[in-house]
């Protein structure tokens, strides 16, 4: 488990996070969605302990900040662009992120679901963006993580891997991992996400199930209950959504419907 | 699954892991082997064109005050530019930052000045030009262009970790070299010119220190007592301090350049966001 608490982040003139609280729940899949510029790349990276929050907190379960390198044992991300040292072959990098982790007994299931280890012995410069991207899913699974951080996870990725690879997060998921993943493609948020965090400017506009988002704000569809959401007028809500600990309780945004 | 696992492995195992890897792709970088590549011809035609060893160490000493800092700047900070993301995700591991500094900054360092040494030394070997005067020469100047490429490579690092912006680091990075490496011994030159009649030599002194290519140049020449090549800082530094306690002085102006800079980088890369 993940407890967001009231991080507030601003970069130059530019107030990115504005008080955000979530808490991202043992076996469910969080989406984070917004448009552009909302603050979701910077939300993710304050996760990650890459961004440092002017104020608020982002603790793991037994309260220990995600900064502390050990927290961060806990984490496996895939990044949007994954990017590796040129002249190295998937091999070594696989290697070396090994031999940081001594402790952990590398788990290989992703390797041979995604077909990939026999591409893996050319240097990453030669290898196209496609195994680059099944690369980086096999480093988010392979030190058993119980969070699971995914940017954008399955662009890039054949229909056949981007299948294997929602499977291997349901799997995660069923296994009472916590996942946090940001896409733009909803018929994926409606496959995998159990929970919908919106962000809009900085601030979490609904936090809470999907089918509690489709039920409040009378919408058929995922994206038609998400462009609801965008309508909402900027500083009609307050600038936190849910407490910690509370991510089945929801607050939904009326002002997008009155 | 994986609750809270530590690392059994101490920061000194995390930063040699992370050398390693770093190193061994640097080392197969192809800039990196034009570089050791151009300085091994460069040092073969001025030891062909010299006809003796200690003339062509003198000449080499402009070519390698000029190049190290361009390729340790400037192809340094791109190759660190590039390395964003992956240094990104080398951060979300369960690695403490310093740890993942010192090994970065190792991974480049230590590539750039084993090419540094063999590009300069093997000229030599393969035109049997060392001989006794020689190779004392040689070993200065391979070590203090050694410590050249570890000023150097902290600058990029500092560079990088301060600007954000790639395009804008890069220039900051050519600023920084064109400054140092070509404008500033003329600016120099101009303010004494311009403040002769005013007892301006201790100025001068605080000048060269504030330049490593100045100091390298000072300790190299100083030792290879080159006296006409100096420079006006030079001249006076060895005016002042002579030619024993002005070449320690240099050299410990130049290790305290390594330092400042590594510093400095380390504690924005521990401080900064990414």
């Amino acid at each position: 488990m993940i407890c967001v608490h009231d991080v507030h982040k601003r970069f130059g003139a530019v107030q990115v996070l504005r008080g955000v609280t979530l808490a991202l729940v043992p076996g469910r899949v969080t989406a984070i969605v917004g448009p552009n510029a909302a603050g979701k790349s910077t939300l993710i990276r304050s996760v990650l302990g890459l961004v440092r929050p002017d104020r608020g907190s982002i603790t793991l379960a037994d309260g220990r900040d995600v900064r502390l390198p050990a927290a961060r044992a806990a984490l496996g991300y895939m990044p949007q662009q994954p990017s590796f040292p040129d002249n190295l072959t998937g091999h070594e990098v696989l290697a070396m992120l090994d031999a940081l982790r001594p402790d952990v007994v590398p788990d290989g299931t992703l390797l041979e679901r995604l077909q990939v280890a026999g591409q893996l012995d050319k240097p990453v410069r030669t290898l196209s963006g496609g195994t680059r991207q099944k690369l980086s899913a096999v480093i988010a699974f392979r030190y058993r993580p119980s969070v699971l951080i995914l940017d954008e996870p399955t662009a890039g990725l054949d229909p056949l891997a981007a299948a294997v690879f929602k499977s291997a997060i349901v799997a995660a998921r069923d296994a009472g991992v916590t996942v946090l993943l940001t896409t733009h493609v909803v018929a994926e948020l409606a496959v995998l996400a159990d929970d919908i965090a919106f962000l809009l400017d900085g601030v979490i506009r609904f936090a809470g199930p999907v089918a509690v988002l489709l039920q409040e704000t009378g919408a058929a569809t995922l994206d038609a209950a998400l462009a609801a959401l965008m309508q909402t007028p900027a500083g009609s809500v307050p600038a936190s959504a849910i407490e910690p600990g509370a991510a089945q309780r929801v607050r939904i945004v009326r002002e997008a419907r009155s | 699954m994986n609750t809270i696992a530590t690392s059994s492995l101490g920061r000194v195992d995390l930063s040699w892991i992370i050398a390693i890897h770093q190193s061994r792709d640097v080392l197969r970088k192809r800039w990196l082997i034009a570089y050791a590549g151009l300085l091994t011809i460069a040092g073969d035609l001025l030891l062909r064109l010299a006809g003796n060893g200690p003339s062509a160490l003198v000449s080499l000493l402009n070519v390698v005050l000029l190049l190290i800092p361009l390729i340790a700047l400037i192809l340094g900070a791109a190759s660190l530019y590039s390395a964003r993301e992956f240094t990104e995700l080398l951060l979300a591991q369960p690695i403490p930052r310093r740890a993942l500094f010192v090994g970065l900054y190792l991974g480049l360092t230590v590539p750039l000045a084993s090419s540094t040494a063999l590009g300069l030394t093997l000229p030599f070997l393969i035109e049997r030009a060392l001989d006794s005067t020689t190779v004392p020469m040689l070993a200065l100047l391979v070590a203090v262009s050694m410590l050249l490429v570890c000023v150097f490579t902290a600058l990029a690092f500092l560079v990088t970790v301060t600007v954000r912006d790639r395009a804008r680091g890069l220039g900051v990075a050519v600023l920084a070299w064109l400054g140092m490496g070509l404008l500033y011994d003329g600016v120099v030159l101009a303010v004494a010119t311009t403040f002769r009649d005013w007892p301006i030599e201790r100025g001068m002194l605080v000048a060269m220190v504030l330049n490593p290519i100045d100091l390298a140049r000072t300790i190299l020449l100083l030792r290879l007592d080159v006296a006409v090549l100096m420079g006006y800082t030079g001249a006076v530094f060895r005016a002042a301090f002579g030619t024993t306690g002005g070449a320690t002085l240099a050299t410990v102006a130049l290790v305290l350049w390594v330092i400042a800079p590594w510093w400095l980088a380390a504690r924005a890369f521990d401080r900064s966001d990414f």
